[in-house]
C-alpha cells in the first residue's frame, strides 16, 4: 500500500485505504453485495484490477456482448432447452477466499442456476437460465469484482492430461484397496505358517488373494509393463524392466503355487510394491500437470473481437473471422488481431509480448504491425496480410517446436544404475537357478524365485522418485514450481545460467524513481498533477503514476505522439513529456536534464517548469545478490537481450554479469545457447517473453518468471512463481542436495540387495522375511528423501561481499 | 474356521463395491479440486441461519 493514498472505502465498519480507483471500485462492489466477509477470509492479497471505475467501460461491455452470439458460444457452451452451461477460465484467483467470493457473487446474479469454481485449475463451471440471463452479464459481473474470465476451450493435449490424471487416480485406488485386502490375507497365512493351519484353509486364502491381486497386476501395474516393453524394443534398459520382471515373475509364480498347491505365494509383495511405485509416479505426474490451466494460452493473447471497416462503416466481428485483405480499425488499448501494415494513422505499438521490451515502438503509415501486440496511442487502420498459422506469433511457436525436438537429453542416474542392475540380477538368478538344479532340482524353482523377489528393486526404484518428489514439494512451497521430471537433475549439473534482461533481471515496467521539484510546489502536488495528465493514457509511462490517479481531474487532454500529454487542471494548462515538448508551453528555456541515467520527464505549467520525473526500469532488488551467490556456486552468469540500448551495459556492470550480449533476435538467442551446449555446457535459461520461448525450449533447463506469458510458462521446465530470483539459488542448492540423497539411496538399496542376495541364494529366506526386508529398506529410502523437505539456509552475506566484484 | 468361506467372499464383494464407488467419484470429478472445499467450511457466511439468541452478544459487555 503506497503512502498518502487518497482512496478509501468502509469495510467491516472501518475506513480502509486503497491503492487505486480500480481497487476502490472492486471493494465497493464487494461490500455493496454483502460479501465483505471475503476480506476476513482471504489469505493472499488480490492483484490490482484492470478496471478503473465502478461502471465498466462501454467498449468492454460491447466486447463482452460478442459472447452472447450463438456462433461464438458454439465452441464452449452446452445448451439444453432453456439453460446453458459453460466453463470459463478465471484470471486473478489467489486463494480459497477468491473462490468463495466468485461463487457467492455469481450465484446472486438473477438467472444463474449453478456455479462451481475450482481453485486448483482456476476454472468456473456456470449453469444459467438462457431466458432470464445472458453470458455477457455474468462475464461483466466477474470483471466488476476484479477478475477476468475467458471461455475455456480445452485443446487435445489438455483433454489427454485430464484423462491421464483420472486413469492414474483409478490405478492408485485399485492398487491401494487391493494391497489392503491381500495384506489382510497374508497376515492369516503368515500366522498360519507359524502356528499351524489346515491345508484347506491355506488353499482357500491363496485363491482369494489371487482374485484380489489379479486386477492390481493387470490394471494398476499396466503402465510399468507397457514402459518395459517399449524400452526393450528400443534396446534400452530402464527401471521399468526389473520392476516388470519382479511384478510379473512373482505374480506368475504365485499363480503356479496356488494352482499346484506348492511353494510360496507373494501376492502381498506384488500388490504392495505396485502401490508404492504408483504413489511415486502419481506425485510426479501431479507436479508435472500443475501448470495445466494455460493450455489455450496462444488464443488468449489474440483478441476476441476486431472492428472491420467496410465502406467506411465499422463492424464488430469475432477476431477469428478476420481475413487477409480486410481493413481493421484498432483503437488505442486494443490488441492487433493479425499481422498487417498500417494504411491510415500512426501510433506506437507495445510489442512487449513478442520482444519483452516494455517501451512501445513508434509505427508510421505503411509500417508492419504484428498480431498479438497492443496499439498504444492513436487509432490506426491496418490492412491484414497474414492470419492464423502464417502470423509471426505462430512462427515463434514453430521455432519452439523445432527447439524442443533438438533439446539435449539429460542422462538419468537411476536409469544408468538400472541397466547394470537388471543385467546383474538376471545373471545371478540364472546362476543360482542352474546351481540349485544341479544340487537339488526340487528346490531350484522356489529359491530362484525368492532371489528375484528379494532383489526386487523396490527400494532402488523408489530411491529417485521419493527424493525428487520431496524436493519438488519443498521448492513449490518456496515459490519455484518444477514441471518436468529432469529439472532437479539438470539444475544440479548446470554450468551456465543465462538470463533475459527485461522482466527477468529487471522489473519489466517503468516505475517512478525520483522527483526533483523545480519551483515551490511540493513533490506530492507535482505527482498529483502528473498523474491527472497521465490517467487517460494507455502508454506504459502512465502506469508509473498508477498509485496517484484520481486525486485531480484533467480536462481537454491532447496527446502528442511520442512527445507527451497536454491538459487543463483547475484552469491551468499543463504539459508533461519530453523536455523540449513540455518546456515549449511556458516559453522558457528548457532546464538542464539531470545527469542520472533513466528516462526524464518534465512537467510544466503555462508560467514555469514544475518538476523533473525520473522513470526507469528498475533492476530487481535481489538480482545482485542472486548473481553473486550463483557465481559462488560455480555457475557462469550470462545475459542475452533483444534490447540494444545503453541500459544493457549498465545492468551488466551493476550486477557483475560475466557476459552480456545485446540486440539479439529469438533465433540468435537459441543459436547462442546451442553453441554453448555444443561446447559441453549445461545451460539454465531464465526468461519471460514470447521471444524467449524458443531459447527456453532449447536449453537443458528453462525457468520462466511467474509474470511471464502463459505460453512461456507452459513451455518452461520450471516457473518462478515467487517473483524472487533468490529462489533460483535455493533451487540449485537443493538440487545438488537431492543428487546427493539420490546417490545415498541408490547406494543403500544396492547394499541391501547385495546383502540379501546370498542369503536368498542359499535358501535362507522365507517369503515374509523377503516382504519385511523390502518394506524396511523402502522405509529407509523414504526417510532419507524426507530430509529434502526443508530448504538449506542461505548464509547471510556480509554487506561488503555483495558489493565487491567477485571477479576482481 | 469354516466361517471364512463366507466372510472372505463378503470381504471381496465389499472391496468390489469400494472400487466401484471410487471409480464413480474419480469419473465425476470429485478429486479435481482438493483445496477449496477444505476452506469453505470455515467461512462464516451463515449469519442468517444462526438463531438470534444463540448469537454471541458483544453488546452485553458494552452495556
Amino acid at each position: 500500500m503506497p503512502q498518502g493514498s487518497s482512496y478509501s472505502t468502509i469495510i467491516d465498519g472501518k475506513p480502509r485505504d486503497m491503492c487505486c480507483p480500480g481497487c476502490l471500485a472492486v471493494a465497493e462492489t464487494i461490500v455493496n453485495s454483502g460479501l465483505d466477509t471475503y476480506y476476513k477470509h482471504r489469505t493472499e492479497n488480490a492483484y490490482s484490477p484492470d478496471i478503473s471505475s465502478n461502471e465498466l467501460s462501454d467498449a468492454l461491455l460491447l466486447e463482452l456482448s460478442l459472447f452472447d452470439e450463438a456462433s461464438v458460444q458454439e465452441s464452449f457452451v452446452v445448451t439444453t432447452e432453456n439453460s446453458a452451461e459453460a466453463t470459463l477460465v478465471i484470471e486473478g484467483i489467489t486463494c480459497a477466499a477468491c473462490v468463495w467470493l466468485l461463487e457467492n457473487h455469481i450465484k446472486n446474479i438473477s438467472g444463474v442456476e449453478k456455479v462451481h469454481v475450482n481453485l486448483t485449475n482456476h476454472r468456473a463451471r456456470i449453469t444459467w437460465n438462457t431466458e432470464s440471463s445472458k453470458l455477457s452479464t455474468i462475464l461483466a459481473e466477474i470483471y466488476r469484482i476484479g477478475y477476468q474470465a475467458h471461455p475455456y476451450h480445452p485443446d487435445k493435449e489438455e483433454q489427454l492430461l485430464e484423462q491421464e490424471t483420472k486413469r492414474a487416480t483409478r490405478r492408485l485406488g485399485i492398487a491401494g484397496i487391493g494391497m489392503m485386502q491381500t495384506m489382510m490375507m497374508a497376515v492369516a497365512l503368515y500366522g498360519g505358517a507359524l502356528q499351524g493351519i489346515e491345508n484347506q484353509y491355506v488353499t482357500f486364502i491363496r485363491w482369494a488373494s489371487l482374485v484380489i491381486a489379479t486386477p492390481v497386476v493387470l490394471y494398476a501395474a499396466r503402465p510399468f509393463f507397457q514402459a518395459a516393453v517399449r524400452d526393450l524394443k528400443t534396446r534400452h534398459l530402464t527401471m521399468d524392466v526389473p520392476v516388470s520382471i519382479a511384478i510379473g515373475g512373482a505374480y506368475l509364480a504365485s499363480i503356479w503355487a496356488t494352482v499346484t498347491n506348492s511353494g510360496d505365494v507373494y501376492f502381498d509383495s506384488v500388490t504392495m510394491f505396485t502401490f508404492f511405485l504408483l504413489i511415486g509416479r502419481f506425485l510426479e505426474m501431479k507436479a508435472r500437470h500443475r501448470t495445466g490451466r494455460a493450455g489455450n494460452s496462444l488464443l488468449n493473447l489474440l483478441p476476441a473481437s476486431a472492428i472491420r471497416m467496410i465502406d467506411g462503416e465499422e463492424q464488430l466481428i469475432s477476431a477469428s473471422d478476420v481475413k487477409v485483405g480486410d481493413l481493421v480499425l484498432i483503437k488505442p488499448g486494443h490488441i492487433i488481431p493479425a499481422d498487417g501494415y498500417i494504411v491510415n494513422g500512426s501510433s506506437s505499438v507495445d510489442e512487449s509480448a513478442l520482444t519483452g521490451e516494455y517501451l512501445p515502438i513508434r509505427k508510421e503509415n505503411g509500417e508492419n504491425v504484428v498480431g498479438g501486440t497492443i496499439n498504444v496511442e492513436n487509432p490506426i487502420t491496418i490492412k491484414i496480410t497474414q492470419v492464423g498459422n502464417e502470423t509471426q506469433l505462430s512462427a515463434i511457436v514453430r521455432l519452439l517446436e523445432r527447439a524442443q525436438e533438438d533439446k539435449p537429453q539429460v542422462a538419468k542416474l537411476a536409469d544408468k544404475v538400472a541397466s547394470y542392475f537388471v543385467a546383474a540380477v538376471l545373471i545371478t538368478a540364472s546362476v543360482v537357478g542352474i546351481g540349485w538344479w544341479l544340487v537339488e532340482p526340487a528346490h531350484a524353482f522356489w529359491i530362484t524365485l525368492s532371489v528375484l523377489v528379494v532383489t526386487c528393486p523396490c527400494a532402488l526404484s523408489l530411491a529417485t522418485p521419493t527424493a525428487l518428489t520431496a524436493a519438488t514439494g519443498t521448492l513449490r512451497q518456496n515459490g519455484l514450481l518444477i514441471t518436468r521430471g529432469h529439472v532437479l537433475e539438470s539444475l544440479a549439473g548446470a554450468t551456465h545460467i543465462v538470463f533475459d534482461k527485461t522482466g527477468t533481471l529487471t522489473q519489466g515496467n517503468l516505475s517512478l524513481q525520483e522527483v526533483i521539484p523545480l519551483s515551490s510546489e511540493s513533490i506530492l502536488d507535482c505527482e498529483h498533477l502528473a498523474a491527472a495528465l497521465e490517467q487517460h493514457s494507455e502508454h506504459p509511462i502512465a502506469k508509473a503514476f498508477h498509485d496517484r490517479f484520481g486525486a485531480l481531474q484533467a480536462d481537454d487532454i491532447r496527446t502528442e505522439l511520442g512527445q507527451g500529454i497536454e491538459g487543463t487542471i483547475q484552469g491551468t494548462r499543463y504539459r508533461i513529456g519530453k523536455p523540449e515538448y513540455a518546456a515549449s508551453i511556458c516559453q522558457q528555456t528548457q532546464p538542464d536534464v539531470p545527469q542520472t541515467s533513466g528516462q526524464w520527464l518534465l512537467l510544466c505549467s503555462e508560467s514555469h517548469a514544475l518538476a523533473w520525473f525520473r522513470l526507469n526500469d528498475q533492476i530487481r532488488p535481489e538480482a545482485q545478490e542472486t548473481i553473486y551467490r550463483l557465481q559462488q556456486l560455480g555457475l557462469r552468469c550470462q545475459m542475452l537481450t533483444g534490447d540494444s540500448s545503453s541500459a544493457v551495459e549498465e545492468v551488466a556492470s551493476e550486477l557483475y554479469i560475466d557476459t552480456a550480449i545485446s540486440g539479439v533476435s529469438p533465433a540468435d538467442k537459441l543459436n547462442h545457447v546451442k553453441a554453448l551446449q555444443e561446447e559441453g555446457a549445461q545451460v539454465i535459461m531464465v526468461g519471460d517473453g514470447i521471444n524467449d520461448i524458443p531459447v527456453l525450449a532449447g536449453a537443458q533447463t528453462s525457468i520462466a518468471m511467474g509474470s511471464a506469458t502463459d505460453l512461456a510458462k507452459t513451455n518452461a521446465d520450471a516457473v518462478l512463481i515467487a517473483h524472487d530470483l533468490l529462489r533460483l539459488v535455493d533451487g540449485i542448492i537443493l538440487a545438488r542436495k537431492t543428487r546427493q540423497v539420490i546417490r545415498q539411496n541408490l547406494g543403500w538399496s544396492l547394499f541391501y540387495n547385495l546383502l540379501a542376495l546370498p542369503l536368498a541364494a542359499f535358501g535362507f529366506i522365507a517369503p515374509y522375511m523377503a516382504a519385511l526386508g523390502m518394506s524396511a529398506s523402502s522405509l529407509v529410502v523414504v526417510g532419507n528423501a524426507m530430509r529434502l523437505s526443508r530448504l538449506p539456509k542461505l548464509r547471510p552475506l556480509k554487506a561488503k561481499q555483495a558489493k565487491v566484484n567477485p571477479g576482481s | 474356521m469354516d466361517i471364512i468361506y463366507l466372510l472372505i467372499p463378503i470381504a471381496i464383494i465389499l472391496a468390489g463395491c469400494g472400487i466401484w464407488a471410487f471409480f464413480w467419484s474419480v469419473n465425476t470429478g470429485q478429486y479435481e479440486d482438493l483445496e477449496s472445499p477444505a476452506h469453505s467450511i470455515l467461512y462464516d457466511d451463515d449469519d442468517d441461519l444462526i438463531p438470534d439468541d444463540a448469537k454471541p452478544t458483544n453488546k452485553a459487555q458494552d452495556d
